[in-house]
């Protein structure tokens, strides 16, 4: 009897927790239809979605943060999967957690320190344009890419590294036949992580930027402004990518773990 | 572990380090004790005095809002952390889902309905009643606060509350122990590190935001940074002045994770790893 209620009051309480956390974008995704300014119903219509695509700056902007994005992810996936091999290398217990701290800023450092203090390094060395908004996004990608490939690196099977070097390998083909197939899944997390947060970020940007436009500078110029329709059809087409990218994963996630368990079985 | 040797690997990183993040934060400290034209100062770092009333209007609105985090994260996860797995799989998702929309927009959407032509108050008074003042509030910037960083809270919260054994909780109530005196006694001990770093994590967004404040707080909830938004790139430009308030705010967030480093233990360090 006491279990049935405590599992209804759970029930109850996640319903609302998911309430909250859902109910504004449900508002921005009904909204984007309206027919009107206002938010009160006037009728359907999908005037703000052909606004939005014929929208100059937004399209322009869409182009610079993609841009932005895969440079910085590539270069951060790169520099941090290196570095994470070379700190995993090092012997010097000293050296690596000072290395370890030091790449911890970025991620507990609040991003507005961050932005204004690569904003004063631009306005010191007279930088401007695409450079210095693509260095500022690796500067933060890096760490996340470190962070997912040294746990990888550390369960990597110390027979297998040494059996192929028994087998005639030097350690540059152990490397790449072992090592490097190893870590992958931590580099190509890394990647994705490093490509979001690039895709997703403001506040650095909004410091780093100059005259360059990202999507998030402009949905910022836009929502000052307060009522904007064209940012409800936006979220909404962002929520629907976002919506099926996780779905996508998600699924085939799941599929490749059943299909696991399958072989398991025959075995 | 094996054992490689291609320590060079690591050294682009390592000068990359030192011009990209260490000579930044230099550069910060510089400007802080500098005037316009080079000479030291330490006007810069007197005149932050002033701001302390900002710092610590910022410092109350994002304590409170991580307190609300945690009174609502906490149920949550730990409801959460005892479901089956594919359900726990499902609720991740679904409380990570929101925070891959551009915080900007979620943000946005808050405005939207708290505004005095919103949501609400146009339902309001399609059923007769008043309108009320929501937005430019500082219930408003709390609001935006709990609603962009709770998942940063629940999420440490649950990833802890998975490691708690179903039998250390029978055998709590096996031995007498009610509803609270297990949670007192077990639960909450168990789940401290969790806390530590749901708590740091929700904290320091929320003390330096200038967007939720800018957005949904109005000219009366002007926070720290709103103050170094206007000092960097605003009608009060000075870059000097500006480092020092920045300084004071870095301050502040060191002394936040101190505090809270030393409730840390080995366990909470691999849990944010």
């Amino acid at each position: 009897m006491m279990q049935k209620k405590n599992k209804a009051l759970s029930g109850v309480y996640v319903a609302l927790l998911m309430l909250f956390l859902y109910l504004p974008i449900f508002v921005l995704i009904v909204f984007s239809f309206n027919s009107s300014k206002g938010y009160s119903w006037t009728g359907f219509s999908l005037k703000w979605y052909v606004d939005l695509f014929s929208n100059e700056l937004i399209l322009n902007s869409l182009k610079n943060t993609l841009i932005v994005a895969l440079f910085a992810s590539v270069f951060a996936t790169v520099i941090g999967a290196s570095a994470a091999v070379g700190v995993f290398s090092m012997q010097n217990k000293y050296a690596k957690s000072v290395i370890r701290s030091v790449t911890n800023i970025p991620l507990v450092m609040p991003e507005i320190v961050m932005g204004i203090s690569l904003m004063l390094l631009f306005a010191f060395l007279n930088m401007s344009g695409f450079v210095p908004l693509i260095i500022a996004h690796i500067s933060f990608c890096v760490p996340t890419v470190f962070f997912s490939v040294l746990p990888k690196l550390r369960q990597i099977n110390k027979n297998m590294y040494e059996a192929a070097l028994d087998l005639g390998c030097n350690p540059v083909q152990a490397f790449f036949k072992v090592v490097l197939p190893e870590i992958m899944p931590g580099i190509i997390t890394g990647f994705l992580m490093a490509l979001t947060y690039s895709l997703d970020d403001f506040v650095i940007s909004y410091f780093t930027a100059g005259n360059v436009q990202t999507l998030s500078i402009t949905i910022y110029s836009m929502v000052k402004k307060r009522v904007s329709p064209e940012i409800n059809a936006l979220s909404t087409i962002m929520f629907v990518v976002v919506l099926l990218v996780l779905l996508v994963t998600n699924i085939r996630s799941i599929k490749t773990e059943t299909a696991k368990q399958k072989k398991m079985m025959h075995i | 572990m094996i054992r490689l040797n291609a320590k060079w690997t690591s050294y682009p990183y390592i000068v990359w380090m030192l011009l990209f993040t260490i000579l930044p934060l230099l550069l910060v400290v510089y400007f802080a004790f500098t005037d316009s034209s080079g000479a030291f100062t330490l006007d810069n770092v007197k005149q932050s005095a002033l701001y302390i009333p900002t710092l610590v209007n910022s410092i109350y609105l994002a304590a409170l809002a991580t307190l609300f985090c945690l009174v609502l994260a906490y149920p949550f996860a730990f409801i959460m952390s005892r479901l089956s797995f594919s359900r726990q799989k499902m609720m991740s998702m679904l409380i990570m889902l929101p925070m891959w929309m551009n915080f900007l927009l979620r943000t946005y959407a808050w405005q939207a309905i708290l505004e005095d032509n919103g949501v609400i108050n146009t339902l309001l008074t399609a059923i007769g009643l008043p309108p009320a003042t929501l937005i430019n509030t500082s219930g408003a910037v709390v609001l935006g606060m709990v609603y962009n960083y709770i998942p940063f809270m629940i999420l440490p919260l649950y990833s802890i509350m998975t490691k708690i054994d179903k039998s250390i909780l029978e055998a709590s109530s096996d031995l007498g122990a009610g509803f609270f005196a297990t949670f007192r006694r077990v639960v909450l001990p168990l789940s401290l590190p969790g806390i530590v770093s749901g708590v740091t994590m929700v904290f320091v967004p929320a003390v330096s935001t200038f967007v939720i404040s800018g957005m949904l707080g109005g000219s009366g909830n002007y926070l720290i940074g709103d103050l170094i938004e206007v000092q960097f790139l605003g009608n009060s430009y000075d870059l000097n002045a500006g480092s020092a308030t920045s300084l004071l705010l870095m301050v502040v967030v060191l002394i936040t994770m101190a505090i809270f480093s030393r409730f840390e233990t080995e366990d909470s360090e691999e849990a944010l790893v």
